[in-house]
């Protein structure tokens, strides 16, 4: 099916880092439609309406909004390499169980230990090193190169706030979350991820997630201390 | 592959049911085992290291958790009706709804329910209305949400069904899920508990009320440290 692809996404959002990810990974062109996420676009308004965020990716008339449904639609949809194992039980327990972990487990504590300061903050990052060190046990007894084999997939494009973010930590706080001779996997992982080519050929990528947060960070802190507050 | 199946589930829950209808829509036999929640098995921790939950599929020896996850399996492992469509497009929309039926529906329903009177109660009240408004809107007249057949979306959602017991012993007085309303899906709600597979593993509202008896004081703290969120 050759209609066009359009992916509407922001330039400093993890989440539209998946769907790009995706969409490059599998070999599919596609128009990267910038979003102004503190201005919003009528037609994004008008594509998403319930949670009115970016991704969404746009093939021909159809609108597809969440980035993990996006990537599953991306890797269902269009020919090219499976970002998904073949194997129903790969998939179940490496690529989908690890995913789900990556989402909603490991992304809260992670992002409010990353934003956070003072005491809260230390409970945050023991939770993150405690969700870091099930995925180091994971890669070391599945031993490949990603969390579900050896090229990128599902999980670790789930999973992918992780490599792009991790660098903040240290920016931020002054110390990093995993120190230079922890989680061993988990920095190879880390490093694989950053120098795969289809990652790092992003708009959405690194470079350009570090610049956006940098200019934001305040808002975010702000955001978590509100929020942390009311607790 | 003929390798035996078990499902490790607490019956009344509802993620156990989610599982226990995929088994039983794709015609896969299998042994139920109960687990005690306040007593782990053995069996469960350890092939549910990480997070030690029910339901969890053991077929043969190869072990899947996650409710959704492990409906998903079952769908791609065993031969029968499909839970899920083909079209991409239509799985993509399945997925999306499912996400938001567990995250805007189900989660602030249980708020709701498990709030105490006042306003924050109101609010979540009115929060799930509208949502379950457009769950209602989705269903567009058909039987379930996967059309003729019970199927994905239809199964993340089944929490819905057993709604009016859980409002009972909440001490709720009209139900969130009226027939004025929610026309569709009280009607849905019907079809779905009376589906001859369905029925099999539906819990009875008195494997509901025990499930749910003993841990109401826990339910009310969870709702409000979920308050916030």
């Amino acid at each position: 099916m050759a209609e066009p692809v359009k992916l509407i996404g922001a330039v400093g959002s993890p989440f539209t880092h998946r769907a790009e990810a995706a969409l490059r990974l599998k070999g599919v062109p596609y128009e990267l439609v910038h979003e102004d996420l503190d201005n919003k676009s009528e037609l994004l308004l008008r594509l998403n309406p319930l949670n009115k965020t970016v991704p969404v990716l746009l093939h021909g008339d159809r609108a597809i909004c969440e980035s993990l449904v996006i990537v599953q639609y991306v890797d269902e949809a269009f020919d090219g390499p499976p970002l998904l194992p073949t194997d129903p039980y790969d998939r179940a327990t490496t690529a989908r169980f690890w995913a789900h972990f990556m989402e909603h487990k490991c992304s809260m504590p992670f992002w409010m230990a990353l934003w956070s300061g003072g005491e809260r903050r230390k409970g945050f990052v023991e939770e993150a090193r405690e969700n870091l060190a099930l995925l180091e046990e994971h890669l070391q007894v599945h031993g490949k190169r990603f969390l579900a084999g050896d090229a990128v997939g599902y999980p670790d494009l789930a999973g992918s706030y992780i490599p792009l973010m991790l660098d903040m930590f240290e920016e931020l706080s002054g110390t990093s979350l995993m120190g230079d001779d922890e989680y061993p996997a988990m920095r190879r992982w880390v490093k694989e991820y950053n120098s795969d080519e289809a990652v790092k050929s992003c708009v959405t990528n690194k470079k350009q997630l570090a610049a956006y947060f940098r200019v934001k960070k305040d808002k975010y802190k702000m955001m978590v201390k509100a929020m942390l507050k009311q607790y | 592959m003929n390798e035996p199946v078990k499902l490790l589930g607490s019956f009344g829950s509802p993620f156990t049911h989610r599982a226990e209808a995929a088994l039983r829509l794709k015609g896969v036999a299998y042994e139920f085992i109960q687990e005690d929640l306040g007593n782990k098995s053995e069996l469960l921790l350890r092939h549910n290291p990480v997070h030690k939950k029910v339901p969890l599929l053991l077929h043969g020896d190869r072990a899947v958790a996650e409710s959704l996850v492990i409906v998903e399996y079952v769908d791609e492992a065993f031969q029968g009706p499909p839970l899920l469509p083909s079209d991409p497009l239509a799985r993509a929309a399945a997925r999306f709804w499912a996400q938001f039926a567990v995250d805007r529906c189900l989660r602030t329903l249980f708020k709701a329910l498990w709030t105490p009177d006042g306003e924050a109660r109101r609010g979540f009240v009115a929060e799930t209305k509208e949502n379950l408004a457009l769950m209602e809107a989705q269903l567009e007249g058909r039987r379930f949400f996967g059309g003729d057949e019970i199927g994905y979306l239809d199964i993340a959602a089944s929490g819905l069904a057993w709604l009016t017991v859980l409002e009972e012993l909440a001490g709720v007085e009209r139900s969130m899920i009226g027939e004025e309303e929610f026309p569709a899906l009280c009607r849905w709600r019907g079809e779905y508990t009376s589906h001859e597979a369905v029925k099999a593993c539906l819990p009875s509202r008195d494997q509901i009320v025990a499930f749910y008896a003993g841990m109401k004081e826990r339910l009310v703290l969870l709702a409000k440290s979920m308050q916030k969120k």
